[in-house]
């Protein structure tokens, strides 16, 4: 896919200094329903990090709060050094500088392919037409559907729909991809052609965190995973020990029921 | 002194159908303005805007638009304006288009899933650019079937405006039909025309839906 499997550092080469995500003691409430508990984490420059547990335990909140799609009641994330507590332009900094890739897709389905990864580039960044179809059709390259650049989605499969939310994502030149279940709406055999994408992702160093079932791309690219339930943060650890040696009782029941 | 029902009688009928038309158009058009704003307020996330939004189309779905347009025809004698009918029914009619839009828009505006909202916002797009390129485009699909149908409502619903002497397709069969008094002849006549306006608009809302609920399906 690229040129530069040889990314050997963590460090970004972008600049900046601290993690590229802290969160620490972030407390998030649906009305009365507490939906995160005191959630500390710190997710370093190119880590790979993947999200696991029961359905309902907070994933989706999780990664949500990074992008603020959800707003958090108590605690303080900050992102790529924007503090997001502070509110105002670094939350509008912080979406530019992170992309999300949703289960259900969620492509604009009035637009064409090309039209759906020009559109925040022009809008957000500013950039000509011609340089954002230029930089769309690179990205579409990479995740392999070039040919499928004048089609609206509803002419795609699942698998390329995914990727080409993933390219979407990507025109905006991320520093950090979250992906939500990327896998969880497909059908059996267009799953791997989305975790290859992502894999390929990940060798270039990309910082990602991924809420995935897909025990397989974890142990393959996972610097360390996580798994949540309840609310909580309940264990965190490299794949190895993580899959090997869970150290909770919830994790081994978790683990028991999904291999 | 009663004078038959006759070729220029019928003429004169025929003509004044250009007010009704003229009268619908500008209140459609202002109401398409106002309804669109309503809409906004609506679905806003200010609370304030939310709840005002909601009175404004309460207050108007919830009462007669006879009594709007009285409200309207005499409020603006008690504020020192010049009882002026045309103004008076343009003022009222907008209001009044202005609600029914704004709850039907306000609609369609949520059937658009969450899910296109929250891809926009997480590329960066801010509430103009969301709503622009994003949320209005899809709502405007599902929208265009119940706006024509509402204008299908509006016209007729212009018909009122005869009551506060504003003469359009109505207000000149009332005073023909006091000249001729052939009451059936006239307000037939009246009534076929509103139904030449009205009919290929209903056909094409139709039409519309069909188109709709087969984009859907697919
Ligand atoms: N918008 C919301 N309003 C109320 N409750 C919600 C909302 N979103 C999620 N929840 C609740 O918060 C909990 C965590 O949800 P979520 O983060 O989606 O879990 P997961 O992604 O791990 O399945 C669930 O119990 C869910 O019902
Ligand atoms: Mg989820």
């Amino acid at each position: 896919m690229a040129d530069t499997h040889a990314h050997t550092s963590k460090a970004d080469v972008r600049g900046a200094s601290g993690p590229a995500v802290t969160m620490e003691g972030v407390n998030k409430w649906y009305a009365e329903f507490h939906a995160l508990k005191d959630i500390n984490l710190s997710v370093d420059r190119g880590e790979r990090i993947v999200i696991c547990g029961p359905s309902g335990s907070g994933k989706s909140t999780l990664i949500r709060c990074i992008n603020q799609l959800e707003m958090i009641q108590k605690g303080r994330i900050v992102v790529d050094d924007h503090d997001l507590t502070a509110g105002g332009k670094n939350v509008d900094i912080v979406r530019q500088e992170t992309g999300m890739v949703f289960q259900s897709f969620n492509l604009f389905p009035h637009m064409t392919v090309l039209e759906n990864c020009t559109l925040a580039p022009m809008k957000v960044r500013g950039i000509s037409k011609a340089e954002a179809e230029g930089t769309a059709m690179q990205f579409l390259e990479r995740v392999r559907i070039p040919e499928q650049a004048e089609k609206y989605p509803a002419q795609l499969s699942g698998g390329q729909q995914q990727r080409v939310a993933i390219a979407r994502a990507l025109c905006m030149n991320p520093k950090i991809m979250l992906f939500d279940e990327p896998t969880s709406a497909l059908d059996p055999e267009m799953v791997k052609e989305v975790l290859d994408t992502m894999i390929d992702l990940a060798n270039e160093g990309m910082t990602m965190l991924c809420v995935t079932h897909e025990m397989g791309f974890a142990r393959q690219v996972a610097d360390r995973v996580i798994f949540m339930d309840r609310g909580e943060i309940v264990e965190v650890g490299a794949p190895e020990d993580f899959f090997n040696n869970p150290q909770h009782e919830r994790t081994r029941n978790f683990l028991g029921q999904i291999s | 002194m009663i004078r038959p029902f006759g070729w220029n009688e019928f003429l004169i009928i025929v003509m004044a159908a250009q007010w009704t038309i003229a009268l619908s158009a500008i209140a459609f058009a202002g109401g398409g303005i106002g309804g669109l704003l309503i809409a906004l307020a609506r679905v806003s996330d200010v609370r304030p805007l939310r709840l005002a939004a909601l009175g404004f189309i309460r207050v108007f779905q919830g009462t007669p638009l006879l009594m709007q347009l009285f409200l309207v025809f005499f409020g603006m004698n008690i504020f020192g304006l010049a009882i002026n009918p045309w103004i008076a029914a343009t003022i009222a009619l907008t209001l009044h288009a202005s609600a029914f839009l704004g709850e039907i828009w306000r609609g369609c505006i949520e059937a658009v899933p969450s899910g296109q909202r929250e891809a926009a916002t997480a590329l960066g797009l801010k509430y103009y650019n969301r709503m622009r390129y994003i949320v209005l485009p899809q709502a405007a699909r599902i929208a265009v079937a119940p706006t024509v149908g509402f204008l299908v409502q509006l016209i007729k619903g212009t018909s009122l405006a005869a009551i506060i002497g504003f003469t359009e397709l109505t207000r000149q069969g009332q005073i023909i039909n006091n000249a001729t008094f052939s009451p059936f002849m006239v307000f037939g006549t009246v009534a076929v025309l509103y139904f030449i306006l009205c009919w290929p608009l209903s056909l094409l809302a139709r039409r519309m839906e069909l188109k709709f609920s087969r984009a859907t399906q697919r």
